[in-house]
């Protein structure tokens, strides 16, 4: 975990070319990591990733890195089941750290009805290859003894739903590691670089505008976050996509370990130990649709309020930092990912509250599909024609505040 | 924080409101008659800048009203 300076990260930047095999528009985690997955395991190396930042600066930066797969329903727990895995090697992967670190994830219930869903879910969990275990309240005391299990007296814990495998890791490692990777393999990153439009066949797309010129390719991915609609409107694409403000915030140094992430249901908040002592504390997020990044004072009294009911010792902490992401909301709850009807255009999008733990999994899944054409087979549910077909993956645990 | 002046209540914060959709046409060029039902259910404008939308005073006259709001600063306009 200490090895913030032990090797250092070889990104190398490439002048644009006026044509590439694939353009992928957003260097996230996901767009770095179909790059990435693209060059290594398909052999595609003729690829570009176009950010309108610098790499990682959307919501791959300001995301609260919980990694889990404890889901609520069978194909969104296998892939991000996938997910999960793919992360607790990715290290050896890709040959640099990125501050994984395995921490168990607890759900509590205040309620007979939430004890109920919990133990529904920790049974689908382990049907679909997710370990979750119900633990009970002296349980939860000892992985984290901070607890208050009165809940100050209005919310008391009945037990929990234990996940052990959930872990975190530290986000922008995780984008450079894959920027790395990708640009080992001849992988051209062009931060700075804005999308403008698309370039227009007929029906098909066939490259970018950007403030850089124009650039061919013979297939385009969207791997934008809140702005997702924009881009996928130059295409004619509609999307069932909104864009919600997300809000987080750390607080000074705690100087105690917390090892565990302890997450609510029902106080719809969720608390971990950053690797530099802070409490990072999130919550749902902002109800209405905005692509504004200010943070709001009402946020900070809610979700510290709420997080002093189950961790009193939190009163005595100050609030140190409070940031806003851009969140493409889908409307189940689920990514939407793969074909759009528009030849040569491909979206992976929805990603919401909850896409820093499927970085692996998706940028490998939508890798294949790119390489092959054909859908594999955890991605395949979750295609954009799933809402035409009435079959949509409404998931509202994928959010983990509901 | 977004402030929103209700007709019957004034002003009041964004908190007592329950956002209810933003108000929008389908697209034209959408000529399918079951397309332009999946549009209408499932499809969303997701505009970056004016839109118009309608909210609910959830928390106090429990009427709803129709504002315009600039979503690239969550402003309300009018």
């Amino acid at each position: 975990m200490i090895d913030f300076i032990e090797r250092r990260i070889a990104l190398e930047w490439h002048e644009p070319r006026r044509s590439y095999e694939v353009v992928i528009i957003g260097a996230g985690g996901h767009g770095l990591a179909t790059a990435y997955y693209l060059a290594h395991r398909h052999g595609i190396a003729s690829v570009a990733v176009i950010e309108a930042g610098y790499i990682g600066s959307g919501n791959s930066g300001r995301n609260t890195t919980i990694i889990r797969a404890n889901y609520g329903i069978p194909e969104a727990i296998r892939f991000y089941q996938h997910s999960l895995e793919l992360y607790q090697t990715l290290e050896e992967e890709l040959d640099s750290s990125i501050m994984h670190e395995t921490r168990g994830l607890m759900w509590l219930a205040h309620t007979e009805t939430q004890m109920r869903g919990e133990r529904a879910r920790s049974l689908l969990n382990r049907a679909c290859g997710a370990e979750t275990v119900m633990i009970t309240p002296s349980e939860a005391k000892e992985l984290c003894p901070q607890l208050d299990l009165s809940g100050g007296g209005r919310y008391p814990v009945l037990g929990a739903s234990y996940h052990p495998a959930a872990a975190t890791a530290r986000h922008d490692r995780v984008v450079w590691a894959y920027a790395q990777g990708a640009m080992r393999r001849g992988v051209h990153v062009l931060p700075h670089t804005t999308v403008t439009g698309l370039l227009r066949d007929g029906p098909r797309v066939t490259g970018v505008e950007t403030s850089a010129g124009p650039i061919a390719a013979g297939v385009v991915l969207s791997a934008v976050g809140g702005r997702v609609s924009t881009i996928a409107a130059h295409a004619g694409v509609r999307l069932p996509i909104r864009t919600h403000p997300l809000q987080a915030f750390v607080t000074n140094f705690y100087d105690f370990p917390f090892p565990g992430i302890i997450g609510d249901t029902e106080l719809a908040c969720y608390v971990s130990q950053t690797e530099r002592g802070q409490l990072l504390i999130g919550a749902e997020y902002d109800a209405q649709p905005s692509y504004s990044l200010a943070s709001s004072f009402s946020f900070l009294r809610r979700s510290s309020a709420k997080m002093m009911h189950l961790l009193p010792f939190v009163r005595d902490l100050r609030i140190l930092r409070q940031w806003t992401g851009i969140c493409d909301i889908s409307a189940d709850f689920s990514p939407v990912m793969g074909e759009t009807g528009v030849a040569g255009f491909l979206v992976t999008t929805g990603w919401g509250t909850w896409g820093f733990k499927a970085i692996p999994a998706g940028g490998e899944q939508m890798a294949e599909l790119i390489a092959t054409g054909r859908a594999p087979t955890l991605l395949q549910p979750f295609g954009l024609d799933r809402f035409a077909a009435d079959h949509t993956m409404a998931d509202p645990g994928s959010a983990g505040t509901h | 924080m977004l402030w929103i002046t209700c007709p019957t209540c004034g002003l009041r914060p964004v908190e007592e409101y329950r956002f209810g959709g933003e108000l929008r046409g389908i697209p034209e060029w959408i000529t399918d008659p079951a397309e332009r039902d999946v549009d209408y259910v499932w499809m969303r404008d997701n505009l970056e800048g004016m839109t118009t939308e309608r909210w609910f005073h959830a928390a106090g006259c429990r009427r709803w009203l129709t504002l315009r709001r600039d979503t690239s600063t969550d402003t309300v306009v009018a």
